[in-house]
C-alpha cells in the first residue's frame, strides 16, 4: 500500500450504481457536495464507510465508491457504533433522514451522540416520509395536511438540532440542499470534528413536500430568514444586513441595527462555548418568528467513546499484561485428578 | 450404599470424634431468603466439594424480585447441590438434606425432601409472624408433622450473634452472618474442609477486617456445633470421584461460554467485540467479558437489545469476532437485525440464555421454549445455524463451534443455552488452548486495477469472502435489499431472488456436511430412543441408563445440532420403535423431527421453570418400552 496522499476528484468518489432518486430531490445536491468535500481530504477511500437505515436518504451509501452498509430503519448509529469501535482507523458517516433518525430511530441516535463515537452524522431533513410515499414525519410541522393526516398532524415536531444538543452533542450545524458552498463548508467542519458531528440539511422532497423550504432558499426573502452564523461574529442579517439578534435576558430578539443599537450590542456567537445554553437558544430560533441559523452552532472537544474503549484496552494490557489464556484457565480454585 | 468408619477429618478442623458414614454421593439444598445468602453459601459448598475431588451438579433457584419482602413464600430463594463419588449429571430429584432458613423455606421445599432425610432448621425464624407469613398455624417444629425427618432445630440466630459477640458488628450485621453458620454446619455433616471458604472470606472481605472475622467466627461455630450438640450423632462423607484424569476447576455455564468465546477469539486470531443489553439470565457473559479487557475483549453495553445486535453487525463489517448476548425476550427484538445478518451474510454469534417465557415470562427459570424463535423467527426465509449446549462445561466447547461455523459458512450462528446450565456448575477438565483446534479466517487482500471486487462470489461451500474496510480496492456496499448473485448490487429480479434465497439456504444446510455423526449411547437398535437437546442432557442420561439397568433396550441421543440436523439422524431413529423427545416446552424439537423426517415421535413436556427430574423421564421410559418388549 503506497503511503503517499491520494490525490482525488469528486469523480473519483461516485459508484457504479445509477442514482434513483427522484429528479429534482435535493439528495442531488447533497452527494454533489459529500463528494467534493471527500476528495479534499486526504483519506484513502478505503478507510471510509457510509452507513445508513432506511429511506430515500439512505440510499446514500450505493452511490459511493467507498466501504457502505445499507442497514434497517432507525439503526445506522447503532452499526456505526460497532464498526468504529473495532476500528477506529476509519472515517465513518451516518447518513439518515427525519424518519429514519428522529422515528424509528431515535434511541440510538441521541446514545450515539451522547458518547461522541467520533463519526459523522448527516441527517437530511424533508420533514416528510418520501419513500413510503407521504406520510408527516416527527419534523411535520404542526396541522400537516398528509395521506396519513387527513385533517392535519396534531403531533408536535421535534426539531433536531436541538435534540442533539440535549444529548450534549459535540457538534452541531445546519446547511441547506441548496446553498452549495455553505453546505460543502459545513460538511467539511464535521469531518474535521472529532467526535460525533451533527448536521441537519435542509432537504427539499419536491415530490411529496414540495418548497418546504422556500422559506430560507427563496433569492428574494432568504436574507430575512436565515442568519449565517460565524464563530466570534455578531449575528447580523437582512438583505442590507441591519437587522440583528440581541439578548433580552434570556431570550433573544430581533433588533433593527443603526440608532442606539451597535454591532456590539449584538448576540456574539461562540461554537467553543463549554456551556450548551448558546447553541440549544440558537437551535430554538424558528422561521417566522426569527431568521433560522446557518452554519456550525457548536463544536466543542470531548473524550470520544472510540478512543475511550480502546484506552481502556491499552490501559488494562499496560496494567495486567497481554491476557494468558491458559494462566486464566488455571488461575484460582482448581483440583487434579489424577 | 454405605459403610461406618471412625475419624474422617476435616484439613482445618480437628477429625471428628463420632461416627462417619460413607455415602457414594449426596444431594442438598439450602433455602432461606432471598437476602439470607442462600446462592452464596450453595455456590461455596459446591467450589469446596469440587475441590475435594466430588463430581458435581448444581441447580440454583432463586425469585426475580431483588429482594421479596422478608419471610414470604414469594421471597425463597435455594440452591441445590448434588454431590458424588461417582459420575453424575443432574443436581438429584430429592434432597438428602435440606437446610431451611425460616418458615417460608420450609414450606415450599419440604416437599423434595426424602423420607428420613436431614432437615436442619432455624429455629428462632419460626416466631408468630414468619409462620404466619408462611401459612402454618402451628409450629411444624412442634406439632409432630416433621416426624418422618430427621428433625435439628438449631438456634442458628443466637449461635450466630454470639459467635460474632466483641467484634462491634451491629445485629442486622451479625444476622447477615447467618449463612456462615449454616454453611459451617453442613461442612462438619459432610466432612468438608474450611480451608476454601476460609480464603474465599480472606479475598472477599479482606479490605473489611471485622466482617472478614466475624465471617470466619461463624462458619467455625457451625462446624464446632454439629462436632459438640449431641443432636447430630454422625457425620457423612462422599469419597472423590473416579473423573476423567487431569486439572479441573468448577465452572457455571455463563463463565463457561465467555471463557470459550475468548478461546476462539484467540484461536481465531481475531479480537472480540460484544454488543449486549442487560437481560437476566445472560447478563453474567456481559460482566464476565468486560474483566477482560487485556485479552482485547471489547465490550459494548448497548441502549437497547436492537444496538446491540445491530452494532454487533457493524463490528462483524470491521472484521472483529463478534457477538451479542441475550434472552428470549431480547432475542426477539433482534429479529430484525439478525435478518440483515442471513443478508449480509457476515460472521457473528447470536446468544440465547432461554428463560421461561412468553413474554416477561418467568426471568429467573429455565425454560427450552425458544427453538422456534432460534429457528424460524425472523421475516422471510431467513436460515440460521442454530447449535445447542447440553451442560455448564459442554458451553465452552460450543462457543468455539459456533465461531468455527460462522466463519466457515459466513453466516451469523444462534447458539441456545438456558437459565439452567447459565447459572448451574460442574467440573470442567481445563482446557490447553495451544491444543485446541485453530480457527482459520482469511480476508482477502488489496486489489488494484479496475476489476471488480466481487463480494457475493462464492467457495465451493457457498461462503463468501470477508472483505474489510481499509482494504484498498475492495470498497464495496452491502445491505438488507435483495442483491445480485455474485456482485452484490441492489436486485428485484426475480429469478434472481429465487436463486439468492436458495442459495442462502443452502449455504446453511452445507453445515451437516462437515458434522460428526451423531453420538448415541445404548443399543444400536432397539425399543425406544430418547431424544433430548440442550439442558435436559443429564436428566434424560441419567433416566436412560437406569432404564438400561432394568433391561429395557433404551438408546439416549442428544442433539447439539439443531439446525442443520446431524445428517444420520433420520436413520438412527428409525432403528427403534419408537421416539421419545423430553423437552421443557410444548414441543418444539418433536415437530420440527415430525416436519423433517416423518417419525411419530412422541413428546414428554413440561414447563414448570424447573428441570426435568430423573424419575419424570424414567417413567416415561417404562410406559413407552415395557419390560416385555426388551
Ligand atoms: S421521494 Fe422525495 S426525498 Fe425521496 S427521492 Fe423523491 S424527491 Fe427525494
Amino acid at each position: 500500500m503506497s503511503t503517499e496522499l491520494p490525490v482525488l476528484t469528486a469523480n473519483d468518489f461516485a459508484s457504479d450504481q445509477d442514482v434513483r432518486w427522484c429528479p429534482g430531490c435535493g439528495d442531488y445536491s447533497i452527494l454533489a457536495q459529500m463528494k467534493k468535500m471527500l476528495a479534499t481530504l486526504s483519506i484513502p477511500r478505503e478507510k471510509m464507510v457510509f452507513v445508513s437505515g432506511i429511506g430515500c436518504s439512505s440510499r446514500f451509501p450505493y452511490y459511493m465508491n467507498t466501504y457502505g452498509i445499507h442497514s434497517i430503519h432507525g439503526r445506522a448509529p447503532a452499526v456505526a457504533t460497532g464498526l468504529k469501535s473495532v476500528r477506529p482507523d476509519l472515517t465513518v458517516f451516518v447518513i439518515t433522514g427525519d424518519g429514519d433518525g428522529l422515528s424509528i430511530g431515535g434511541n440510538h441516535l441521541m446514545h450515539t451522540i451522547r458518547r461522541n463515537l467520533d463519526i459523522n452524522i448527516i441527517l437530511f431533513n424533508n420533514r416528510i416520509y418520501g419513500l413510503t410515499k407521504g406520510q408527516y414525519s416527527p419534523t411535520s410541522p404542526k396541522g400537516k395536511v398528509t395521506k396519513s393526516t387527513p385533517m392535519g398532524a396534531i403531533d408536535n415536531p421535534l426539531h433536531p438540532l436541538s435534540i442533539a444538543i440535549g444529548c450534549e452533542a459535540t457538534f452541531v450545524a445546519r446547511s441547506i440542499d441548496v446553498h452549495i458552498k455553505h453546505l460543502e463548508m459545513v460538511l467539511r467542519r464535521a469531518a474535521e470534528h472529532r467526535g460525533t458531528s451533527f448536521v441537519e440539511v435542509y432537504q427539499n422532497c419536491n415530490v411529496f413536500n414540495d418548497g418546504a423550504f422556500d422559506y430560507a432558499t427563496d433569492r428574494k426573502i432568504k436574507d430575512d430568514t436565515i442568519v449565517e452564523i460565524e464563530h466570534n461574529k455578531p449575528l447580523i442579517f437582512g438583505k442590507n444586513r441591519d437587522k440583528g439578534i440581541r439578548l433580552n435576558g434570556l431570550e433573544p430578539e430581533v433588533v433593527q441595527l443603526g440608532g442606539a443599537i451597535k454591532e456590539d450590542d449584538l448576540l456574539f456567537h461562540n461554537e467553543l462555548a463549554e456551556e450548551p445554553s448558546l447553541a440549544y437558544l440558537l437551535s430554538r430560533m424558528r422561521h417566522p418568528e426569527f431568521p433560522e441559523p446557518m452554519g456550525v452552532l457548536r463544536a466543542v472537544d470531548r473524550p470520544r467513546y472510540d478512543d475511550e474503549l480502546n484506552k481502556q484496552i491499552t490501559v488494562a494490557r499496560e496494567q495486567r499484561g497481554d491476557g494468558d489464556m491458559n494462566a486464566l484457565f488455571r488461575s484460582g480454585e482448581t483440583w487434579t485428578v489424577s | 450404599m454405605s459403610t461406618t468408619t471412625a475419624g474422617a477429618t476435616a484439613s482445618s478442623t480437628s477429625p471428628t470424634s463420632k461416627p462417619v458414614v460413607t455415602l457414594k454421593g449426596a444431594t442438598v439444598r439450602f433455602a432461606g431468603d432471598s437476602g439470607d445468602g442462600m446462592q452464596l453459601a450453595g455456590m461455596q459448598m459446591t467450589n469446596t466439594s469440587a475441590l475435594a475431588g466430588n463430581d458435581i451438579a448444581t441447580f440454583p433457584d432463586f425469585p426475580a424480585e431483588i429482594r421479596a419482602p422478608r419471610g414470604t413464600l414469594a421471597g425463597v430463594s435455594g440452591y441445590q447441590l448434588h454431590f458424588s463419588s461417582t459420575e453424575i449429571f443432574t443436581p438429584g430429584d430429592d434432597l438428602n438434606a435440606l437446610v431451611a432458613m425460616n418458615p417460608a423455606a420450609l414450606q415450599t421445599n419440604l416437599s423434595d425432601l426424602h423420607d428420613g432425610g436431614l432437615l436442619v432448621v432455624n429455629q428462632e425464624a419460626f416466631d408468630e409472624k414468619g409462620m404466619r407469613q408462611a401459612g402454618y398455624a402451628q409450629n411444624p417444629l412442634e406439632d409432630g408433622s416433621l416426624r418422618k425427618y430427621q428433625l435439628f432445630t438449631v438456634p442458628m440466630t443466637s449461635l450466630t450473634r454470639r459467635s460474632v459477640e466483641g467484634l462491634g458488628l451491629s445485629q442486622k450485621e451479625a444476622d447477615r452472618c447467618r449463612n456462615f453458620l449454616a454453611m459451617g454446619l453442613v461442612y462438619w455433616l459432610y466432612g468438608r474442609s474450611l480451608d476454601p471458604t476460609l480464603r474465599y472470606i480472606e479475598s472477599k472481605f479482606g479490605g473489611k477486617p471485622d466482617l472478614a472475622e466475624a465471617n470466619v467466627r461463624a462458619l467455625k461455630a457451625g462446624y464446632n456445633y454439629g462436632e459438640t450438640t449431641d443432636a447430630f450423632v454422625s457425620s457423612y462423607q462422599v469419597d472423590r470421584a473416579r473423573l476423567k484424569p487431569g486439572r479441573y476447576r468448577n465452572m457455571t455455564g455463563n463463565q463457561a461460554l465467555a471463557w470459550g468465546l475468548m478461546a476462539a477469539a484467540k484461536l481465531s486470531n481475531k479480537e472480540m467485540f460484544l454488543g449486549s443489553y442487560p437481560i437476566t439470565p445472560a447478563s453474567d457473559i456481559l460482566h464476565e467479558l468486560s474483566r477482560y479487557k487485556n485479552f482485547g475483549v471489547r465490550t459494548f453495553q448497548a441502549e437497547d437489545e436492537i444496538a446491540a445486535i445491530t452494532a454487533t453487525i457493524g463490528a462483524a463489517f470491521g472484521g472483529a469476532m463478534s457477538l451479542t448476548t441475550s434472552s428470549g425476550p431480547g432475542i426477539a427484538l433482534k429479529g430484525e437485525g439478525m435478518g440483515l445478518a442471513v443478508m449480509l451474510e457476515l460472521p457473528m454469534i447470536i446468544i440465547n440464555i432461554q428463560r421461561g417465557g412468553p413474554s416477561t415470562g418467568l426471568p429467573t427459570k429455565t425454560e427450552q421454549s425458544d427453538l422456534f424463535q432460534a429457528v424460524f423467527g425472523r421475516n422471510g426465509e431467513c436460515p440460521m445455524p442454530v447449535i445447542a449446549a447440553r451442560s455448564p462445561a459442554d458451553c465452552f466447547d460450543l462457543a468455539h463451534e459456533a465461531w468455527r461455523i460462522a466463519t466457515r459458512y459466513m453466516t451469523p450462528v444462534m447458539l441456545l443455552s438456558d437459565g439452567y446450565i447459565a447459572n448451574g456448575s460442574e467440573p470442567w477438565l481445563i482446557a490447553d488452548v495451544d491444543k485446541m483446534p485453530k480457527i482459520p479466517v482469511s480476508h482477502p487482500g488489496p486489489q488494484e486495477g479496475d476489476e471488480p471486487y466481487l463480494p457475493y462470489a462464492r467457495d465451493e461451500r457457498l461462503a463468501r469472502p470477508w472483505g474489510i474496510p481499509g482494504t484498498p480496492g475492495l470498497m464495496h456496499r452491502i445491505g438488507g435489499l435483495e442483491k445480485q448473485d455474485i456482485t452484490g448490487n441492489v436486485s428485484y429480479d426475480p429469478a434472481n431472488h429465487q436463486h439468492m434465497v436458495n442459495l442462502r439456504a443452502r449455504k446453511v444446510a452445507n453445515v451437516a456436511l462437515e458434522l460428526p455423526p451423531q453420538e448415541v449411547f445404548g443399543p444400536e437398535r432397539g425399543s425406544l430412543l430418547v431424544l433430548s437437546w440442550g439442558g435436559t442432557y443429564g436428566a434424560c442420561l441419567t433416566a436412560v441408563q437406569a432404564a438400561q439397568a432394568e433391561g429395557l433396550t433404551v438408546a439416549h441421543a442428544h442433539l447439539r445440532y439443531m439446525n442443520p440436523f446431524p445428517r444420520d439422524l433420520g436413520d438412527i431413529m428409525r432403528r427403534y420403535d419408537r421416539v421419545l423427545v423430553p423437552e421443557l416446552n410444548l414441543g418444539q424439537l418433536r415437530q420440527l423431527i415430525r416436519a423433517e423426517y416423518l417419525v411419530p415421535a412422541v413428546g414428554l413436556n413440561k414447563v414448570e421453570g424447573k428441570p426435568f427430574a430423573v424419575s419424570e423421564v424414567l417413567a416415561k421410559i417404562r410406559e413407552l418400552a415395557p419390560a416385555s418388549k426388551s
